[in-house]
């Protein structure tokens, strides 16, 4: 009976290709603007480490100005000084942990063809690795011994290991940055987190940085910060070691737990930690510390951009605007049609069939509106990843899922648009239509 | 077989109600062929579409083949309608997008007989009004009289019990009136039972009872079995 349905829902789609076409357009346009929208926040919010991102916290502790805020009403500070994250590396209280942040330095490569270039660097900890499942290609990160030892290890990322080495297995190479002569002791396999989550100050969507060094190396190279960096009073003097002891906030500081209510006793540690820091004069405020899981920090950060949201309103608008145009469409296609349905039922196709077979016709029409919806989303985001590019890396593709919901979304939503003039098609009195033509 | 008892319709509208049938009280026996006649309104129609289950009725009784339809549902009274009953219309209503083949289909699609079985059925009526090598045609490639023939053919393949006729040959002229009416006549021979409301009285008279009905009752019924057999010889005669 189905096949039967869809046999009559084609003849009556080719018989008016006009307003099939309308129809089919009107749900093309609002799936595809929906779909856009709804892609890329979906995208922005979706989990980067959906295993553990119940496990791994976000510290921030409040050393700001005693007499405003960092953020209204009363935010601490979105990262921490560099006194914070090595005060809290060397308590080492948490089942791992990592200060981290940004910096740059230029590369020397071995071969005299190739220039020096500038490449961006992530300090981290030897925690960094295994607490982000960084996937490596070759070797592994550094330990904790170089960390202390302040040895001069880097991790290559795929990309910086194919510029310099050709993508061959570098582990144990030398690679000569500003002077100084690095041993490679891993190389990343691609590894790109949407959102990068555990840096969201330096753009919530950006590629990760090309190579990792020791934290620890910030201080004796005397590494600057590139990423955000905010202080609430002038650094003392103007030396590097005055700007590490300041009150600039300009590392991030992530903890995993082995188990989330491990968090209530970090937190403890943090309070008691503050409280000794207030003995010493710092921490004017009233003690504000927080521990947010990966999600909850992504919310406070707002990745999902308020207008990227407002954005997708409108489309779902502009889609219930395409439905309505649709809803009256179909009224007109079916109520032409009173004849023939008036003589279905006479020969005995009762109202619940002739349900059916209206409503298969409205879905049929709903599947290539979202089929066409499909291509115009595709457009639509190529469109936007050519206005906006790699700030908004990887968040204008459509994977399987989407694809589903855009096919889902079109057939329920022009079955719901086709359920009113189905149900005027349907209460056609089998009499009547049939004494004249 | 047919059994109407002190059937009342009225259509109401906002300003006025019309008492279409009243008191309308007709029995009709298996193998029956009746012929309905009156003047224009005098609820014939509506007589016809309250025996083919398509219209409801306001008081009285109704028995098809011995089941009363008071109280069914919809899809109770579609089934009866698809099963029991076959409607031929004076304008034809065939589906103009559909060919002959498909046209014919439609009752028996409800009728959820399997594709070898409707292919059956479908051949066999066409062969029986004579169209089985247009089976592939448009209806609007058909004459007036070959589409009420088709009509007929979607009608019989079902093998209904009852064959309902309103004015099936009203649109034809004199000629095509009388192959059609040939064709009902042989479908009643072969048991059908057949109901056909006309204005044409010699075609009335073909039938084996006239009724005639004038303001919602039935004023008068004549059994004219020897009449009819007359009328043949003296067309053969003359
Ligand atoms: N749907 C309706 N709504 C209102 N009144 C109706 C309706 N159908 C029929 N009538 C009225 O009921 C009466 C009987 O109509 P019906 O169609 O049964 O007459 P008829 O005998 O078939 O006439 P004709 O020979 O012209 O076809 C008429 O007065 C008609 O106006
Ligand atoms: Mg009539």
């Amino acid at each position: 009976m189905f096949i039967y349905y869809l046999r009559l829902a084609m003849l009556s789609l080719r018989k008016n290709i006009l307003l099939t076409s309308l129809m089919i357009t009107a749900i093309g346009l609002g799936i595809g603007a929906a779909m856009t929208t709804i892609t890329v926040n979906y995208l922005m919010s979706a989990d980067p480490i959906p295993h553990k991102s119940d496990r791994l916290f976000y510290v921030q502790l409040d050393n700001w100005d005693p007499n405003s805020p960092y953020q209204e009403p009363n935010e601490p500070p979105d990262q921490v000084t560099w006194l914070e994250a090595t005060n809290l590396m060397a308590a080492g209280k948490a089942f791992r942990q990592s200060a981290m942040g940004q910096s740059t330095l230029i590369v020397e490569p071995n071969r005299p063809e190739q220039k020096p270039f500038v490449t961006r660097v992530r300090m981290a900890y030897a925690d960094f690795f295994p607490m982000f499942d960084v996937p490596f290609l070759y070797g592994s990160g550094w330990t904790a011994n170089d960390d202390l030892d302040r040895r001069l290890v880097v991790v290559l990322s795929k990309a910086t290991n194919d510029e310099v080495f050709g993508g061959v297995n570098s582990v144990g190479e030398n690679l000569v940055m500003e002077g100084r002569s690095y041993q490679v002791v891993g190389v990343l396999d691609d590894w790109h987190p949407r959102p990068k989550f555990f840096d969201l100050s330096t753009g919530a969507f950006n590629l990760p940085e090309d190579l990792y060094v020791p934290y620890s190396l910030k201080e004796s190279l005397e590494l600057p910060s590139t990423g955000n960096n905010n202080c609430w009073q002038p650094v003392s003097e103007d030396t590097f070691q005055a700007f590490l002891q300041s009150e600039c906030v300009n590392s991030q500081f992530w903890v995993e737990f082995e188990d989330p209510d491990d968090q209530y006793e970090y937190l403890a540690f943090l309070d008691n930690y503050v409280a000794e820091q207030k003995k010493l004069g710092r921490f004017p405020r009233e003690t504000n510390n927080r521990l947010s899981n990966v999600m909850d920090w992504m919310e406070n950060q707002e990745v999902v951009a308020e207008d990227a949201r407002m954005m997708m309103y409108m489309a779902l608008m502009f889609l219930i605007v395409c439905l309505l145009n649709t809803v009256a469409l179909l009224l007109a296609k079916f109520i032409g049609r009173t004849g023939e349905i008036a003589l279905r039922r006479a020969v005995g196709a009762s109202r619940r069939t002739l349900f059916a077979q209206h409503l298969i016709e409205a879905g049929l029409i709903g599947a290539a509106g979202g089929l066409l919806g499909l291509i115009l989303a595709w457009l639509g985001l190529k469109g936007i990843n050519g206005l906006y590019g790699d700030q908004i890396n990887g968040l204008t593709s459509l994977d399987p899922n989407m694809i589903a919901l855009a096919i889902g979304l079109a057939v329920i939503s022009t079955i719901l648009a086709g359920l009113y003039p189905t149900w005027r098609a349907c209460s056609v009195p089998p009499a009547g239509q049939l004494k004249t033509q | 077989m047919l059994k109407m008892n002190n059937i009342s319709k009225v259509f109401r509208t906002d300003v006025v109600e019309t008492h279409a049938l009243r008191d309308f009280t007709l029995h009709v026996e298996e193998g029956d062929f009746v012929a309905v006649t009156g003047p224009s309104g005098s609820g014939k129609t509506t007589f016809l579409n309250v025996a083919g289950l398509l219209e409801t009725f306001d008081d009285g009784d109704y028995l098809l083949d011995g089941q009363s339809v008071k109280g069914l549902s919809d899809s109770q009274l579609a089934r009866l309608r698809n099963e029991k009953i076959g409607f031929i219309f004076q304008s034809f209503n065939l589906l103009p997008d559909l060919n002959l083949f498909d046209n014919v289909d439609v009752p028996l699609r409800y009728r959820r007989f399997n594709a070898a079985e409707r292919k059956r059925r479908i051949e066999e009526a066409l062969e029986v009004v004579g169209l089985a090598s247009r089976m592939r045609h448009l209806p609007s490639q058909l004459s007036g009289g070959q589409q009420q023939r088709v009509a007929i053919a979607r009608a019989l393949a079902g093998q209904p019990r009852f064959l309902l006729a309103d004015e099936p040959t009203g649109n034809l002229d004199t000629q095509m009136a009388n192959s059609v009416m040939d064709l009902l006549e042989q479908i009643n021979k072969e048991g059908t039972t057949v109901v056909m409301v006309t204005h044409d009285p010699l075609l009335a008279q073909r039938a084996q009872r006239n009724i005639f009905v004038r303001d919602g009752r039935v004023s008068e019924v004549t059994s004219n079995a020897d009449a009819s057999e007359l009328l043949h010889k003296t067309a053969q005669v003359g």
